[in-house]
């Protein structure tokens, strides 16, 4: 399965994709189709995953440490949005950049808006949200997060998803607020933004239910995470799971948890827990925890099969060689595998037969078979780290 | 891939013909330890203060920006963290004398 790179200078100035097999003259479809982030050469891979391959190599996207992916809701276009203020639209089909601008200093995510139409960005430096159009890049909306106490600059903004009804949720590190951006009334110059303050110290990172739902904010000053009912935003933010967070004798955190992939199976919620070596396991009737999995480490990334029958789990460092997959019904850890140092990702298939897992390490992605949990495939990548495959197109909340 | 590493025996020769000398803790770190050691800065002190140190989550830590910070005070938040903050305490896996190691590369500017 191992195709032959060709190699391309990682620091050539060029947009260039160099393509790994000649560039298809058939009409194709792109359901199959995904990127990998090659973070320190700031390069994507455009992957399939019918045949487990690399097919392009797309060069030129900046410093992409850090970087997240949206698509279009055709599933051809990739918005990879990096660290460095770059926001890229890549072309899947044509393997190559259709459009490049950098809209800020220092970002860390986006997201599509429920039509489509418009790309949010949360920025760290200048503090705040730009949105774009997503067929041009052009600048729809600037709007600059609340300032910090000492006024010397603008809170950072984290968290970014997309919600129903043309929303866009974030959250505020430094302020502490959750703020729904709503760009529903299109007669309108500028969206409309609802500030919710004083939702606790710290948010770092948010995730949406997968219905739409619920958005939950991980505090990092403190215990407990901050919610707010999306059906019921009149009820304000609410704190759920005080106990959760750093608690008791909670261990350095050398790696922030991500919430994205929050699985929701049986009225169960599996959680990172912050500075514990646990995956936590919480009640969604009540929002509290009903148990705690002991793992081999502090996990990172805490996601299910897309049938919700299994979590898999990574970790940070020093424990991050390790992959641990947890039955959803048993709650018990079924196998814990070492697929080399530095395992920054993981990707499910659509339907959740495969797993692709970045090992940074080793130069490597590894598919594995989430049936028998054998390794089944490998292909080279630069340091690889985030894995997105278009069927996010189609999921709310990303 | 042959140019890259050709280009970092390259890199590897200018610091053992100039760094070593300057750095007076290098000589009790074994040149292995200091490879994990940059790998460390790099991908995960970088997770939080960018693969480019041009800063995230945590602030910048360029040349420009800790210069003309104190350098033990620099040190200690590396090994005691600092409380409240998401700036976790590395004591556990780091030693006073490699904590200053990575200040002396941030000082020199690192990069990925
Ligand atoms: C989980 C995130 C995180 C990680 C990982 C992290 N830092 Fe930090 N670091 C921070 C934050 C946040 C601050 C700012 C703390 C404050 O507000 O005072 C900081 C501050 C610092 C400072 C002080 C900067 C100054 O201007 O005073 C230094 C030096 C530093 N970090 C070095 C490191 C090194 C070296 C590593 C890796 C061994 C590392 N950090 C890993 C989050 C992190």
């Amino acid at each position: 399965m191992r195709k032959r790179l060709c190699i391309t200078p990682l620091f050539a100035l060029a947009l260039s994709a160099c393509s790994l097999t000649s560039v298809q003259e058939e009409p194709r479809g792109t359901g199959d189709l995904g990127v990998v982030i090659e973070r320190a050469a700031g390069n994507v891979l455009i992957v399939e995953h019918t045949n487990n391959q690399a097919i392009a190599r797309v060069e030129g996207l900046g410093d992409l440490s850090h970087a997240s992916v949206v698509f279009s809701r055709d599933e051809r276009y990739a918005y990879v949005f990096g660290r460095d203020g770059g926001l890229t639209k890549v072309d899947l089909l044509k393997q190559r950049i259709d459009k490049r601008i950098i809209q800020g200093g220092n970002s860390i995510g986006g997201a599509i808006s429920q039509d489509g139409r418009l790309i949010a960005v949360g920025n760290y430096e200048p503090g705040g949200v730009k949105i774009f159009t997503a067929d041009t890049l052009e600048l729809v909306a600037d709007i600059p997060a609340t300032a910090i106490a000492d006024g010397s600059k603008n809170s950072r903004v984290v968290g970014m998803v997309d919600a129903p009804g043309q929303k866009f949720l974030v959250s505020l590190f430094d302020t502490g607020e959750i703020w729904i951006i709503d760009f529903s009334d299109s007669a309108a110059d500028a969206p409309t933004v609802s500030r919710f303050t004083d939702i606790g110290k710290q948010p770092y990172d948010s995730m949406l239910t997968p219905e739409g739902r619920y958005y939950i904010a991980g505090l990092f000053g403190e215990d407990g995470l901050a919610m707010l009912d999306l059906w019921n935003p009149e009820q304000g933010v609410t704190r759920i799971l005080d106990g959760y967070g750093k608690g008791n004798q909670a261990l350095p955190v050398y790696k922030m948890p991500h919430l994205e992939g929050w699985t929701v199976a049986d009225n169960q919620a599996f959680v990172p827990g912050v500075g514990h070596h646990q995956v936590l396991v919480i009640d969604t009737q009540t929002w509290q925890q009903s148990k705690a999995i002991e793992m081999v480490g502090q996990p990172v990334f805490v996601m299910a099969r897309p049938d919700a029958r299994q979590i898999w789990v990574n970790f940070a460092y020093p424990d991050n060689q390790y992959v641990q997959v947890i039955d959803s019904q048993t709650k018990e850890v079924i196998k814990t595998i070492e697929p080399g140092p530095g395992v920054l990702h993981m990707e499910f298939t659509p339907r959740g037969e495969h797993i692709w897992i970045s090992v940074r390490d080793r130069n490597e992605v590894q598919v594995w078979d989430t049936q028998t949990l054998e390794h089944l495939y490998t292909l080279e990548a630069d340091n690889p780290s985030g894995i997105f495959f278009t069927n996010r197109a189609h999921r709310i909340g990303l | 891939m042959r140019y890259l590493s050709k280009r970092k025996y390259a890199v590897i020769f200018l610091m053992a013909s100039f760094l070593f000398p300057l750095t007076s803790h290098a000589e009790s770190i074994s040149a292995e330890r200091q490879a994990t050691l940059k790998h460390l800065l790099i991908q995960d002190c970088g997770s939080c203060h960018g693969l480019r140190m041009k800063g995230g989550l945590g602030p910048a830590l360029t040349p420009g920006d800790i210069a003309d910070k104190p350098k033990e005070g620099l040190v200690a938040t590396i090994i005691h963290g600092r409380p409240g903050t998401a700036m976790p305490p590395w004591a556990a896996l780091l030693t006073d004398q490699e904590a200053t190691w990575l200040i002396d590369q941030l000082l020199q500017g690192v990069s990925p």
